[in-house]
């Protein structure tokens, strides 16, 4: 079992206007950053740096780190920066990267080699994944979104191509064109760096993934379509012939934990405070679908971009928005008005929250793993209003109590990450620490 | 959807243009005028083309990549669209032509004139984009959702709403949506002007009839004036009470001005 740890590192600030239910409209992609505060950006980027750090003291397996475009919900913008810093502040932890927005990258070649040096700056330690970004990063960088998902798969096989071909060498593909590749840096792990691959809910995504055999993250979905999903990557992996087992399911949940179920009540509530993630349920913000979904993100031969922006949300929650189709959504009260779909307290209920002291939140961390059986977990934690006492409490307690009772649980239930067993393989890596090589040799080798 | 119209016959066809499947509507008898539609993508025969059809030969087809015709994946920007339309009009063997295009089909249009103007009779721009405007913006129809779009188009919003409905139905929802994918296929950056038109413009000899509404919030004026001082046998006319969308809106008004 792998578990590490996430937050998404909100620009939290409170003089804004943005920040509570009395405050400034908070729409996504229609927020000036006019009043930017750098004094600030400054305090909470050391101090998302600093709670990393921590959290790998408090014996977390993995940092993970997103990005986002242009909003305050996610400080990320050039999770590189963040993701080289830790490669050479921390010792252990993974630097997990889910991910780099692949699609908006105009020269990936570049992004290969960041990642390469972070790569050898972290000694091995970098885990790098790559999506498709909303249509929000689209925006921002100016991508084209309806060459989204071939510029995604040509910046994959791009990248993968200058990290493992000696070069130099020439290509000429139909979104990207070099005429000399031979980058100075390769990646320290060999052949490079597990490659992980979080989403949502695009079956295109799932199925392009199950095919790679990469792990596949799940990020904050609801429990029934999270499993769903995890079914449809093993019927995918069955077609191309091998087994997908616990390596290549990853699921990111909400986790907070803290010293009395009243404190712990206080700070998750926070979570739908403030500027935190607008996907996401009962949060303030307002999402503006059109841009969620723009022009050629989704498929339109499958699905409408209406039906797509309405799978997506509903899975992370957001169905009230879209009343005829939630109604269909399983394990709801039907009694209940629409309106409350998302509250804090629906959140508990459905486990996309959990929270209280390390006694009670365990036997639902339990259940998750139970049901979902995945090999790698994220705790979600620090986000929307939290501040770093929040983060730093709870941190404490994962470490002393809780990261224990879940290697015992991953024990008793059999739940190997992709360090443990290779996705590529389905062998058994040896322990890199005892061969002194990283897992991806030593897979080799088994 | 109340904007078709069954007043005139009309026959629906396919042609094949460079290996694609285009489809074009035809009605009418007399000299052929040549319809180019919005980025929004036709929607079918409308009241405007019985209207035309009293004089004219009246050719509409899907722009290539948008409703029934095929898409080019190949196109990167509306020049290629614009190529594939001149291949068109040779293989339909179209001569002394009214060339009409309207939003994105008028930028088309003035496309078609830079390469084929010895084909065309009359070339009538409405409202149309393919200029960067020296003040304000062409409205970005991937920042606002695509009814917010076509409702900008009109000068009065009620007529949108006797045209549309107060529900949109899934049909519009499915052609709006489609062609939007298509117009971010094509026009993404920079968003519907290119900098390699108006330079071209110049050997135009085609007389060419710019047509702006007064209310037109889609294109700015500017684009307007800056056509007529690119193209050297052209007249600007600015129409009162109207919009972006004159054809739906008003389309005597619009005829009348065409005649």
């Amino acid at each position: 079992m792998f578990v590490g740890y996430f937050t998404e590192r909100p620009y939290q600030d409170r003089n804004s206007g943005y920040f509570g239910a009395a405050g400034r409209d908070i729409t996504d992609l229609s927020m000036s950053n006019g009043s930017y505060d750098s004094r600030l950006g400054a305090d909470l980027y050391n101090r998302y740096l600093d709670e990393k750090v921590y959290a790998e003291e408090m014996g977390f397996d993995g940092l993970m780190l997103n990005e986002h475009h242009s909003t305050p919900f996610c400080m990320g913008g050039v999770v590189n920066v963040e993701a080289a810093i830790l490669a050479r502040i921390t010792k252990r932890a993974k630097i997990v990267i889910l991910g780099n927005v692949l699609p908006i990258w105009d020269d990936p070649l570049w992004l290969a080699e960041e990642l390469a040096e972070i790569d050898m700056i972290s000694r091995g330690r970098l885990v790098t994944g790559w999506v498709r970004g909303t249509g929000r990063e689209s925006v921002a960088h100016n991508a084209q979104s309806p060459f989204n998902w071939e510029r995604f798969q040509e910046a994959h096989d791009f990248v993968l191509e200058a990290w493992t071909r000696p070069g130099p060498f020439r290509w000429e593909g139909e979104h990207y064109n070099y005429r000399y590749v031979n980058p100075w840096s390769r990646p320290y792990q060999d052949p490079h760096p597990q490659i992980w691959i979080p989403g949502v809910l695009s079956r295109n995504t799932v199925e392009w993934t199950a095919r790679h055999r990469y792990p596949y993250v799940m990020l904050a979905t609801d429990l029934e379509p999270t499993k769903k999903s995890f079914e449809y990557y093993s019927e995918v992996a069955a077609e191309e012939g091998y087994e997908a087992g616990t390596q290549h399911r990853a699921y990111l949940f909400k986790v907070h934990v803290d010293e009395t179920e009243e404190l712990a009540e206080q700070a998750a509530r926070k979570y739908v405070e403030g500027p935190s993630n607008p996907f996401l349920e009962g949060n303030q913000g307002t999402v503006r679908p059109f841009l969620q979904n723009l022009p050629g993100m989704t498929s339109r031969k499958n699905l409408l971009p209406t039906v797509a922006s309405y799978a997506a949300t509903a899975a992370r929650g957001r169905g009230a928005e879209h009343e005829d189709a939630s109604k269909k959504e399983s394990g709801r009260n039907p009694e209940r008005k629409t309106g409350d779909f998302g509250s804090f307290d629906d959140q508990i209920d459905r486990y996309t929250i959990i929270t209280g002291t390390p006694k009670t939140v365990i036997p639902k961390v339990k259940h998750v793993l139970e049901y979902l059986r995945p090999g790698s977990i994220f705790f979600w934690d620090g986000d929307g209003a939290m501040d770093h006492d929040d983060s730093m409490r709870s941190l404490r307690l994962m470490g002393e109590e809780v990261i224990p009772a879940v290697r015992e649980m991953s024990k008793e239930l059999d739940l190997k990450s992709p360090f443990e067993v290779d996705t590529k393989t389905n062998q058994v890596i040896v322990d890199e620490e005892s061969t002194g090589n990283n897992g991806l040799i030593s897979a080799k080798e088994a | 959807m109340t904007a078709k119209s069954e007043t005139t016959s009309y026959t629906d066809n396919t042609i094949e243009v460079a290996g694609l499947s285009v489809r074009y509507l035809q009605g009418g008898d007399g000299p052929t005028i040549v319809v180019l539609h919005h980025s929004t993508g036709s929607l079918g025969w409308l009241p405007f083309y019985d209207l035309l059809a009293e004089n004219y030969t009246v050719l509409v087809p899907d722009l290539p990549g948008y409703g029934q015709s095929e898409r080019p994946a190949w196109a990167r920007e509306p020049r290629d669209i614009a190529l594939i339309l001149s291949a068109f009009i040779l293989k339909m063997d179209l001569s002394n032509i009214h060339l009409i295009g309207f939003g994105l089909g008028g930028f088309l249009a003035a496309e078609i004139a830079t390469f084929g103007h010895e084909r065309l009779d009359r070339l009538i721009l409405v409202g149309a984009a393919g200029v960067k405007p020296k003040e304000g913006e062409i409205v970005d129809q991937m920042l606002i959702d695509f009814y917010e779009y076509v409702q900008a188009g009109f000068s009065d919003l009620n007529k949108y709403t006797e045209i549309f409905g107060e529900e949109l139905d899934q049909a519009t929802k499915e052609l709006w949506d489609y062609s939007r994918e298509m117009t971010a296929r094509i026009s993404w950056a920079p968003y519907m002007f290119s900098r390699r038109l108006l330079p071209l413009l110049s050997e135009v000899d085609t007389p060419t009839l710019l047509l702006w509404g007064e209310d037109d919030r889609i294109v700015p004026l500017d684009c307007g004036k800056q056509y007529e001082q690119a193209i050297p046998n052209s007249t600007l006319k600015v129409l009162k009470n109207a919009g972006h969308l004159i054809e739906l809106e008003d389309p005597q008004l619009l005829f009348e001005e065409i005649g």
